[in-house]
């Protein structure tokens, strides 16, 4: 797809980053605050669209982030499972936390156990499953055949 | 509480002219009474961000039906006059049907606790015990991804499922077309 002007291009690349951190923070805060993967995914996606509607790319490009983002949107599927299969290994409950994982004080990042981690597998899961959904829908390679 | 039901008769009354009137710009404009007053229904209830995101969204909602209908045609062309006997025959089920579940679950509208009551029996022991239990002080976060874990499983499997059909649609739409690398 084509890339779009100047202004947009500055204003994108000084937001895109800021966007990115946002959603990491969200993420990882989402058992001490409000949010947590889904919402932290999704501005992370946003990040990743913004840059690729504003900065246009050319068809190679897109099909590595096409291959990328569905790679990654199944490994934080996987890790997901995975994390609810550790706690029936350990301890034959699905989805068991506590005895399994660090709890660790309330109130601190690192803590609550299986939360964080889940949050981070959905986040990754979310982030880059909107984000190969938009390269599905958008991208050049499927608009440009005609 | 006594607003509470007025404004649900205003609900249902406008509900009936949406679905009745042959005015389709009456019809938007009752089915946005509809979602203003389940608004004005949240703030009632003390949720004032829900009242916010539904007053967007019903605002928007009407915006697009106006533009719409603008654009095409005001009247309800479609819709037939009269009573027919098949109609007729509906409506007549339909109120049976009803009647008989109504008297079958006011037994069970007994049963539940007082509408508003603060706090559910569930969800009294994830309240008192969630932060001691998993840990995490976002109580939101403990019940999805800890007591209702199960849940968020079946919804990320939901997420993956609907990127795995756009991906493979939209693959399916690319290998058709010749020439393609």
């Amino acid at each position: 797809m084509r890339g779009m002007s100047l202004i947009v291009q500055v204003m994108a690349g000084l937001l895109a980053g800021m966007l990115f951190l946002y959603g990491g923070y969200i993420i990882l805060h989402g058992h001490l605050t409000p949010g947590g993967g889904f919402a932290g995914g999704v501005l992370v996606a946003a990040a990743l669209i913004l840059i690729s509607l504003s900065f246009g790319s050319v068809e190679q490009v897109e099909r590595r982030r096409y291959i990328l983002s569905s790679v990654f949107e199944s490994l934080g599927g996987v890790f997901f499972l995975a994390l609810a299969l550790a706690g029936y290994f350990a301890a034959d409950i699905f989805f068991r936390n506590t005895g399994v994982f660090y709890l660790g004080k309330p109130l601190q990042l690192v803590s609550g156990g299986l939360i964080p981690l889940a949050n981070i597998a959905i986040g990754m899961k979310v982030g880059a499953g909107l984000f190969a959904i938009f390269l599905a829908l958008g991208a050049s390679r499927f608009v440009m055949k005609e | 509480m006594v607003e509470l039901y007025i404004l649900l008769g205003v609900m249902l009354a406008a509900a009936l002219v949406a679905s009745e009137t042959k005015n389709l710009l009456a019809a938007a404009v009752a089915l946005g009474l509809v979602g203003f007053s389940v608004a004005i229904m949240f703030i009632l209830v003390q949720a004032p961000d829900l009242a916010i995101v539904q007053i967007v969204v019903e605002t928007l909602t009407v915006v697009l039906f106006t533009a719409v209908i603008l654009r095409t045609t005001e009247i309800d062309t479609t819709a037939s006059g009269g009573l027919k006997m098949e109609t007729a025959m509906f409506i007549a089920a339909f109120l049976a049907f009803g009647g008989l579940f109504l008297s079958l679950i006011i037994g069970v509208f007994r049963e539940l606790p007082v509408f508003g009551q603060p706090l559910m029996r569930l969800a009294t022991d994830y309240i008192q015990f969630g932060l001691e239990r998993t840990g995490a002080a976002n109580i939101v976060a403990a019940i999805i991804l800890d007591f209702r874990g199960y849940d968020t499983l079946g919804e990320a499997t939901v997420l993956f499922t609907a990127v795995v059909g756009v991906l493979t649609v939209m693959r399916f739409v690319t290998k058709k077309k010749p020439g393609g690398s």
